[in-house]
């Protein structure tokens, strides 16, 4: 598979994954507001805005119409839904011929939906409409990635693009929380912020999977376990981790056998690091440093991806 | 052409044909008002039987398809980024078996004919020694490549995909209007708007008998794999594109994906040791054959244009040395010089020893200073084009200038006689189509695609181009034109 295909299908994957994942969180954000009665004005929004990671300053610090339209309309925002999406679509668009037709109608239409969208006309509708659609669209879009192209190269691709983009996402929203709702020095959830710890696990699609493993009985340290460790539900890191190793491992070796043994490496001790840590120790230890460790290791993997399949130096590679 | 026997009477139009006013052109449909031809008959009752809301609902049916698709091209300017679908009328073009089948064999002749004449221009240049076709036109051509000079292509082939323009006459004759040797586009319209048509009209299709044009992509490929090198017995064959920037990135996508071959940018080659790779990820791939759709100024930066980003340095002295194929060639543009064209009769006769099937345009080259004179006195009555350009650019048509465009024409033809030729202003065949809820006449021609390998394959048919603006008889796609399925048909 050509290099520049790999690189494109990785990231058009990498911006659905984070285009669904702003959506469910604005979303859950929304849903917050109508329960707790409380719009703005205890530092929601920044929060919301850390969670996903973003580091550009947004327009407002808590004008909440302006802060959503950016984070969810603004063809101009580089945070924002529609841009997320235009960026998959034009990822796509230049693998047209390498994805299933109907994946590329899927994408395509999506693009144009949040385009006219966000082109006018968003006002007088509810923005929660435009966030069921665009999670709904990328349901969609997975379900077709696995139903109508070939399981090779180019679909191992996409998947390790989709669990990188979601370990890190999931492994930010975690260490924001946990640090705002569970400062140094306390140990179990101040019962005022009950709604949030349910907003939390909700912005993983995990409330239900959650209260079947441990009952609707909230825990700090369980919620940490469910969405950090668990081995079985889609959104935990470990869960992300696990297929990201099992995607590398069907990849066929790159163009310099050094650098994909190095890959393979930095991949199994995150995954070794996530299968066997106890959440006791880690959070012992300190949850925000052991997260900001499983970043700094998923950011190293992309690199050493790059270098070894798409950025490789040609010298190295000519055929023997 | 036979007709529906009504004898020398002329039917009032009926609705939805009300507007429908025949003009000088030949009119594909109506052999005269209200008399539909009768190859047409049956579609003619079709559209008369058809809702007028029934023909707007498969209309926007259609464009949705095409929008989804992404068979767009993007506006740029005023409202960056927004994309528009290429304009398509729903309105079938219909050719019979026995007109088409003398088409397939006048381009057959005429695609024959050119390659031989590359082929000697850039070998001995017999028909220059023997004074058919003048020297300085051939070297004055800015598409001539002296690079090519003693170069041999596999199989001699120099002219694999060739998009050939033909127009019909008043008389109902079928003529070419140019050649399109470099990189002719347009095919996955072609394709395309079959499907389109298909999913959209299904039971137009059940009554007749269209032939088919679906196997395009696999005789490409087929005729792509013909002209690998000798010893590569599984060669590797890869489309060349400038990139998604590229307007017909639609169709370069389209074309790969539906040949299963790879579609690569400039930037995924490097030439090593006089051999050609792809970067893949697990390394570098050999390639054998490229369809090429950069022009032959953007390929290689060392050879070429040294400023190109698109192309790949050391592609043309892989090229030289044999180790990939090219197809087109390089250097087959001096073949479509519309100076050159007047000479393609001739052409045809000094190789084949056989008398063209097709006609050409009558065309006055404006470096004889007999006919320079006439045109440049007369220039409302002519067509004046440059006979570098394409798309419908650098053009004249004289009956609808102005007296300053004339006036700017004439100047640039005194100044630069070899860059000018004229044609008479040519009245297109004009055929029906659905314009806001009623059918009107617009004019067309029509594109067949041939492919040359091993042998000559041309899929019945082809794109028919539309110029939807009443009237006019620009047809390009840059020029506000539009295209219509064209369908061959026995009688």
């Amino acid at each position: 598979m050509l290099s520049r295909v790999a690189d494109n299908l990785y990231w058009m994957s990498r911006y659905l994954e984070r285009a669904e994942h702003t959506a469910r969180l604005l979303d859950v954000q929304l849903g917050l507001i109508l329960e707790t009665g409380q719009e703005s004005g205890d530092g929601r929004w920044m929060r919301l805005v850390q969670c996903l990671g973003i580091t550009a300053k947004p327009p407002s610090e808590e004008d909440p119409s302006r802060l959503i339209h950016w984070l969810a309309f603004d063809a101009a925002s580089r945070a924002s839904i529609v841009t997320a999406i235009g960026t998959a679509r034009e990822n796509a668009r230049q693998v047209r011929e390498m994805i299933s037709s109907e994946m590329w109608e899927q994408v395509n239409r999506m693009y144009h939906d949040a385009r006219a969208i966000s082109a006018g006309g968003y006002q007088d509708r509810d923005p929660l409409d435009f966030l069921h659609e665009v999670i709904t669209g990328c349901h969609l879009f997975r379900g077709l990635v696995s139903a109508t192209m070939n399981h090779g190269e180019g679909w191992q691709f996409i998947r390790l693009g989709r669990y990188i983009e979601r370990a890190g996402l999931v492994s930010t929203l975690l260490d924001v929380h946990f640090r705002e709702f569970l400062p140094d020095g306390r140990a179990s959830i101040d019962p005022g912020d009950h709604l949030e710890w349910i907003g939390l696990l909700k912005s993983c699609t995990a409330f239900e999977a959650y209260c079947k493993v441990y009952t609707a009985e909230l825990g700090a340290g369980r919620i940490a376990e469910f969405l950090l460790l668990n081995r079985e539900f889609p959104h935990s890191v470990r869960y992300a981790v696990d297929n990201m190793q099992s995607s590398l491992g069907q990849l066929p070796e790159g163009a310099s056998s050094q650098g994909s043994s190095r890959l393979h490496r930095l991949a199994g001790r995150l995954q070794a690091s996530l299968n066997f840590s106890q959440m006791d120790e880690i959070l012992a230890d300190g949850l925000s440093a052991y997260l900001a460790d499983v970043q700094r290791q998923c950011i190293q993997i992309h690199h050493v991806l790059h270098q070894v399949y798409i950025d490789y130096p040609i010298e190295t590679a000519i055929e023997a | 052409m036979s007709t529906v026997p009504i004898s020398g009477r002329h039917m009032p139009p009926s609705v939805p044909f009300t507007g429908y006013q025949l003009g000088a052109s030949y009119d594909e449909m109506f052999s005269a008002s209200g008399v539909p031809r009768a190859h047409y008959g049956a579609l003619h009752r079709h559209l008369l039987e058809l809702p007028d809301e029934q023909m707007r609902r498969r209309k926007s049916v259609a464009d949705q398809s095409f929008l989804h698709q992404g068979i767009t091209f993007t506006v740029y300017g005023k409202d960056e980024g927004t994309e528009r679908i290429f304009p398509h009328d729903l309105v079938p073009r219909i050719i019979t078996s026995t007109e088409w089948s003398r088409v397939e064999r006048g381009l057959e002749q005429r695609i024959r004919a050119l390659n031989e004449f590359l082929k000697d221009i850039y070998h001995e240049g017999r028909i220059l020694n023997d004074n058919v076709v003048p020297r300085e036109m051939v070297y004055s051509c800015r598409h001539f490549r002296r690079e090519m000079r003693g170069l041999d292509v596999p199989r001699g082939i120099y002219i694999t995909v060739v998009g050939t323009d033909l127009i019909r006459l008043p008389s109902g004759e079928f003529v070419i209007l140019e050649d399109n040797l470099r990189v002719p586009s347009g095919v996955s319209y072609m394709l395309t708007s079959r499907q389109v048509m298909k999913r959209v009209f299904p039971e137009w299709f059940r009554q007749t008998q269209v032939r088919p044009i679906e196997p395009y992509p696999h005789a490409l490929l087929a005729t792509l794999r013909s002209l690998a090198q000798e010893g590569r017995p599984d060669p590797t064959i890869v489309l060349l594109s400038p990139g998604v920037f590229n307007s017909a990135y639609f169709e370069h996508a389209f074309l790969a994906r539906q040949m299963g071959i790879q579609l690569v940018e400039g930037r995924d080659l490097v030439v090593n040791d006089n051999i050609l790779y792809m970067r893949t990820t697990t390394g570098l791939e050999r390639v054998d054959v490229i369809y090429r759709r950069v022009d032959d100024d953007f390929i290689d930066p060392l050879a070429f244009r040294s400023d190109s980003i698109l192309g790949v340095p050391g592609l043309f002295n892989s090229y030289r040395a044999g180790n990939v194929t090219l197809a087109n060639a390089i250097g087959t543009g001096i073949a479509d010089d519309k100076a050159l064209y007047a000479y393609v009769p001739r052409i045809i006769r000094y190789y084949l020893n056989e008398e063209p099937i097709i006609n050409n345009v009558e065309t006055f080259l404006m470096t004889e200073e007999k006919e320079r004179r006439h045109v440049t006195g007369n220039l409302e009555k002519y067509v004046v084009k440059a006979v570098g350009e394409s798309g419908g650019y650098g053009m004249l048509i004289g009956p609808h200038s102005t007296a300053d465009e004339r006036a700017e024409f004439r100047t640039r033809i005194e100044t630069d006689p070899r860059n000018y030729i004229a044609q008479p202003t040519i009245q297109l065949s004009t055929a029906p189509c659905f314009i806001d809820g009623c059918i009107e006449p617009r004019h067309i021609d029509l594109r067949p695609y041939i492919l040359f390998g091993d042998k000559v394959t041309i899929v019945p048919g082809g794109l028919t181009r539309v110029a939807l603006k009443k009237g006019s008889l620009v047809v390009n796609s840059s020029q506000g034109g539009g295209s219509k399925d064209t369908w061959v048909v026995n009688e």
